[in-house]
């Protein structure tokens, strides 16, 4: 008995759906006892999380701000795992994707912008590309696993970095470690400053910008890659099956080592974003955990780039509300960040759920 | 103690694996259980072990029905099991493996002399001499399994329970077997052994149950069965225990191995001066007991390992710095052992299977672009010229037989006519039709030029399909025998040893 | 000299206890990645409840106890919930990290560090090393023979090492594979709890992030010391030195900054030269799944 086609739709997309929703409810739940609990109105707290995005389209040109990085680290953690890897290290690349930003800006101050932005963009990516495929090679030809040397290369590449600023690019007279404003060939300004800012209602100081486009672009890119290209076929077939990937005479080696650089360069790219377009200068230890949200993105978008567009967007709404939360409330801003730790918590416990149901649900139609 | 099956099913999604089966079990006797692959014998003992519950029916020990919600409710009935895949831990010792999860000793604490005692104690008495430090890892199939039946007899079972226990071993080892079969009859214990092989059974069971589909279908005492009457009634057919070979034409050689050796490491065995010729139009069989080599010549041949000595010749010309890649591009094909593991990737579609190695060819797309309407024309008449039986070529290769993955698999090797093509295990753990359909197509390949390098552990495949049997002993080549003039117990002598050497 | 020996055996402390509670972990077949925000979590406890207290000692309790929490939380993410067990470790990680950081807020009304805290002591007839030993790094050492017991001498130890080797085999005798593999996750929730005690109340604070990648290097020392205490004591010492080298050696040709990666990337060049030469427990990472 064949169904009808939009009810088939339908219930896919319930299934897909329900877990991050179920998610999303439960932490905020849990969110709301939290807020009770330390004597503050949740009805209060909570939706302010949200007020300012939804409020006006300077508001959410602020989330989508926010998101910019979440859409670039997510689809790094999505291409690593496309071929079985984890790449946790997105932290470190994208510090070596700003800091070489910054560097080449600062070390070829006399090139014309249509040279300088293309090479400033490349130099991010190639930043991340290098650290990401350090432990891509480890793998590769030692077979150590990616997990533990990734997160220590986080632990070196803020290390030499802000050893790097320090010692040779650090701004006379600043206490702020810090490298000098980059040239203006290099810099992106916001939408704000130009035509299109006054029309889009938005506020002078608001900070959107190419960027967005650059991650909108990488997220247009990497969806075809995974779905039409033959080496996207190869990152699947070594994410699935290492083993038959090599009989069938699929270089794993050299797909790890690509993987994780192309996850690097990702990574890398929010280098564009906050060099060339939000500060004009690398700014040491500047990320709080840019990188590993990342990872809660790229799980929660299911590792699909349309889904990590969506999922950005999602924790773009609570750091830009963890601000506000901070701002109008006694609660600590880092509810923010317990509240996104348990959003992945529970999304990937559902999603495993679900999976479940759905294979069981499938041997009784099968067994029928 | 007396055991009885009273009408017990058991379905799994799609299948019913066993329907209304009835059987009674006597102390001091050996029963033998038959069937193809997939009949249901194993299930059927598996409802016994408690490792699956019944759908319906029942099980009575001395006449009172019991419930088994695990395996370690028949264990405490005196149910044992010798399983096919050894279920021990290797980097355990031998009296740690017998005695785990009943363990001798005190407030936790593990007595390791008690232990050594009890393997000692039942070794003795049954005739299993093995070490009991030993660690697992270092001892040969045939010792492992000596180590799973003292395990199921430690825990006092009188019923013991082995499913397929000749797989793994040599016609000498398995001689061995039998005889401590026959011990354990004589000490008065129930023994069930469950096999397709109609020849040993023959020799060692004094009651043959068959089954087919999952339903019994007969009882014969051994006087009263021979293998045709077995092999109809597993079958329920007439079938042709031997396949038509024509005549070999083989032509100019296509193969050469001259010298060829690798080191002994972990995990890999050693290959030492292996040299042979394989013709146009051949198929050379490779036989041997596991762990001589044989996997370490086909990775050779394949291109997944580098000769350490001697070279490898194709058409005449050597084959140097050889990847999977270039043997593939220069028509070198693979059947690997282990389908599951590296013959497929099981999530991926039928059509991404069928096009797996040849991704970037233009078979399945242009520049670096793969075009999804090529890939399912390429899938739909590989499905159909091979026999693969599936609705949609959209659904995952996990959902397949193993008959029909095996089938993928030959599609995607086979097609397109390469020069030589390295099958291992070709037919492992597959149903009779696609046996039947396996051997003809690689006997109608081998008409049309194909030259293949066979490795089996079926001693009876090897005979019946080459044109000559290389045996690998401890990593040389001891033998090359014309298939016409030996038999399986010959081939036996070859490969344990006690022939080839110095009469190679 | 004594004062670099004192100081590679406390900077080896926490992550001893760590590796010895990943070692029960992985030998039960379950890759502990959580081991990270355990001692961060711990380490926030004992702060906690030492200064709310006045005990130190009350403070270590309340550290194996948050441990055990956060413990339980992954064996059943990964274990009930079928998540695999590095996703699972990378978010309860993320928690421990916002939690501590929230809850420091609303316990000590700073953002970035608690008040001073009083550490566990010894009364001081117990003679000069000893006092100068805190006592959870005596406690610390004690474990290697003790965990040694458990594991290859005990019927639990063979048990989980079963489970960890072959959890189908262990499940055809009948034993408890999942039921076993919490009790190991449980045991390194314990013992890298009282880690992250021995981080804050040696310090004397609870700092924001203070675990600060300690777990993960105690992952390396566990697979550098083969997964055997005894090994994990040799490479928590050496991993215990390349960080206290920090305070002795005075190199003006080698920036400070570049003396503090050092941990960071031993435990790279360590996970290079192990490989190949030793294997862990042959099911780890992998859920058993009964069919």
């Amino acid at each position: 008995m064949p169904r009808k086609p939009w009810r088939r739709a339908l219930a896919l997309a319930v299934e897909a759906l329900w877990p991050p929703a179920a998610a999303l409810g439960l932490s905020f739940a849990v969110g709301t006892v939290i807020v009770a609990a330390i004597g503050e109105n949740p009805l209060r707290v909570l939706p302010l999380i949200f007020a300012p995005g939804l409020g006006s389209a300077d508001g959410f040109a602020r989330v989508l701000f926010d998101a910019t990085p979440l859409i670039l680290t997510g689809l790094s953690v999505a291409y690593a795992f496309r071929a079985g890897l984890f790449n946790i290290g997105g932290e470190g690349q994208l510090y070596l994707g700003a800091f070489l930003a910054a560097w080449v800006a600062l070390a070829l101050p006399g090139l014309p912008r249509p040279v300088a932005l293309p090479l400033a963009v490349l130099a991010a990516a190639a930043g991340g590309a290098l650290w990401g495929a350090i432990p891509g090679w480890l793998k590769a030809r030692f077979g150590v696993h990616e997990v533990i040397n990734t997160i220590m290369m986080n632990f070196l590449a803020v290390g030499i970095t802000g050893w790097l600023v320090e010692r040779y690019l650090q701004e006379p007279g600043q206490m702020i470690p810090h490298t000098a404003e980059i040239p203006a060939a290099y810099q992106l300004q916001p939408f704000a400053r130009g035509p299109a800012g006054a029309w889009l209602g938005l506020d002078r100081a608001n900070p959107l910008g190419a960027s967005l486009l650059v991650a909108l672009a990488a997220a247009v890119v990497v969806a075809l890659v995974f779905r039409r290209s033959v080496e996207g076929y190869r990152l699947r077939a070594v994410g699935l099956s290492p083993p038959a990937a090599r009989y069938a005479g699929i270089a794993v080696g050299g797909v790890t080592v690509r993987a994780m650089a192309v996850s690097g360069a990702l990574a890398g790219l929010v280098g564009v974003h906050e060099v060339l377009l939000y500060r004009h200068r690398f700014l040491d230890n500047f990320s709080s955990g840019l990188g590993f949200l990342g990872i809660a993105v790229a799980l929660m978008g299911k590792n699909h780039p349309l889904g990590i567009v969506l999922a950005a967007l999602l924790f773009g709404f609570l750091n830009t509300g963890a601000l506000e939360i901070d701002i109008f409330t006694e609660v600590p801003r880092e509810l923010v960040v317990v509240l996104q730790a348990l959003i992945i918590l529970l999304v990937v416990s559902f999603s495993e759920l679900a999976l479940w149901r759905r294979r069981r649900r499938r041997r009784r139609e099968e067994a029928a | 103690m007396r055991v009885e099956l009273e009408a017990l099913s058991r379905s799994f999604p799609g299948v019913r694996a066993v329907q209304d089966v009835s059987l009674a079990y006597e102390p001091g006797r050996l029963y033998a259980l038959v069937g193809e692959n997939g009949a249901g014998k194993s299930t059927l003992m598996h409802l016994l072990y408690g490792m699956l519950p019944p759908d319906a029916g029942r099980i009575l020990v001395d006449g009172r029905p019991v419930r088994l919600a695990g395996s370690q409710d028949a264990i405490r009935l005196g149910i044992g099991m010798v399983h096919q895949h050894f279920m021990l831990v290797d980097t355990l010792t031998v009296a740690e493996n017998v005695v785990l999860g009943a363990e001798p000793g005190r407030w936790g604490r593990l007595d390791r002399g008690a232990a050594r005692a009890a393997v000692r104690r039942d070794a003795e008495r049954f005739g299993l001499a093995v070490d009991p430090d030993a660690p697992l890892e270092s001892l040969s199939v045939g010792e492992a399994q000596r180590v799973e039946i003292l395990k199921v007899l430690y825990r006092g079972a009188s019923f013991l329970i082995f499913d397929e226990p000749t797989g793994v071993l040599t016609p000498q080892e398995a001689r061995g077997l039998f005889a401590i079969l026959r011990r354990l009859r004589d000490e008065g214990k129930t023994v069930v052994l469950i096999s397709h092989k109609l020849d040993e059974v023959l020799s060692v069971a004094e009651i043959i149950d068959v089954m087919r589909r999952g339903r019994h279908v007969g009882r014969l005492a051994r006087e009263e069965a021979g293998a045709e009457r077995l092999a109809r009634m597993m079958v329920g057919r007439e079938v042709l225990l031997r396949v038509d070979k024509p005549p070999a034409a083989a032509g100019p050689p296509v193969l050469e191995a001259r010298g060829l050796g690798v080191r002994r490491r972990p995990g890999q065995a050693e290959l030492a001066d292996v040299s042979f010729i394989l013709r146009r139009g051949e198929i050379l069989g490779v036989a041997g007991v596991e762990g001589n080599g044989q996997r370490e010549l086909a990775a050779l041949v394949t291109g997944l390992l580098r000769p350490e000595a001697g070279e490898l010749r194709l058409d005449g010309r050597p084959l140097r710095g050889l990847t999977p890649r270039r043997a593939r591009d220069l028509g070198i094909r693979h059947v690997p052992e282990d389908r599951q593991r590296t013959g497929l990737v099981l999530d991926m579609s039928l059509r991404e299977n069928l096009i797996l190695g040849e991704e970037g060819s233009p078979a399945a797309g242009q520049a670096g672009v793969i075009l999804p309407g090529r890939v399912a024309a390429l899938a739909r008449r590989r499905v159909a010229e091979y026999d693969v039986r599936v609705a949609d070529t959209r659904q995952s290769a996990r959902a397949l037989s193993g008959g029909n993955q095996q089938k993928l698999v030959l599609a995607r090797e086979l097609d397109g006519d390469p020069r030589l093509l390295v099958a291992c295990h070709p037919t492992r753990g597959v149903d009779v039709g696609a046996i039947e359909y396996i051997h003809r197509t690689l006997l109608a390949k081998r008409t049309r030029g194909l030259a293949v390098l066979l490795f089996s552990s079926e001693l009876s495949e090897l005979l019946a399909l080459s044109d000559r049997i290389g045996v690998l002993y401890r990593g040389r080549l001891t033998a090359v025998l014309d298939a016409d003039v030996v038999d399986e117990e010959t081939l036996g002598l070859y490969i344990t040893g006690a022939r080839g050497v110095a009469d190679a | 000299m004594i004062g670099l020996l004192l100081g590679t055996l406390r900077t080896a402390t926490p992550l001893l206890f760590a590796a010895l509670g990943g070692m029960f972990s992985e030998r039960g077949g379950v890759v502990n990645i959580a081991l990270e925000g355990i001692l961060l979590v711990g380490a926030f406890a004992a702060a906690a409840a030492a200064y709310y207290s006045g005990s130190p000692w009350l403070g270590v309790a309340a550290a194996v106890v948050a441990g055990v929490g956060l413990a339980a939380l992954h064996a059943l993410v990964s274990l009930r919930f079928r998540v695999d067990q590095i996703v699972s470790g990378v978010a309860l990680n993320m928690l421990a990290l916002g939690a501590t950081e929230f809850l420091m807020w609303i316990f000590f009304g700073s953002g970035s560090n608690s008040p001073r805290l009083g550490s566990p002591g010894l009364p001081a007839t117990a003679g000069r090393l000893l006092v100068e030993l805190p006592p959870l790094t005596l406690l610390a050492l004690l474990a290697v023979p003790a965990s040694s017991w458990l594991l290859f001498r005990s019927r639990f130890g063979l048990r989980l090492r079963a489970v960890g080797e072959h959890p189908e085999a262990a499940d055809s005798l009948g034993l408890p594979v999942h039921r076993l593999q919490f009790y190991g996750v449980l045991l390194s929730g314990a013992l890298a709890g009282a880690g992250g005690a021995f981080l804050s109340l040696n310090a004397h604070y609870f700092v924001k992030n203070m675990s600060a990648g300690r777990g993960f290097i105690a992952l390396a020392a566990l697979i550098f010391g083969k997964w055997r205490p005894g090994g994990i004591l040799g490479a928590t010492l050496l991993f215990g030195f390349a960080e206290s080298l920090q305070g002795h050696l005075d190199l003006p040709w080698l920036p400070v900054r570049f003396m503090q990666l050092l941990p960071y990337l031993l435990t790279m060049v360590a996970l290079v030269g192990v490989i190949g030469r030793c294997r862990g427990p042959a099911a780890v990472g992998r859920l058993f799944v009964k069919d």
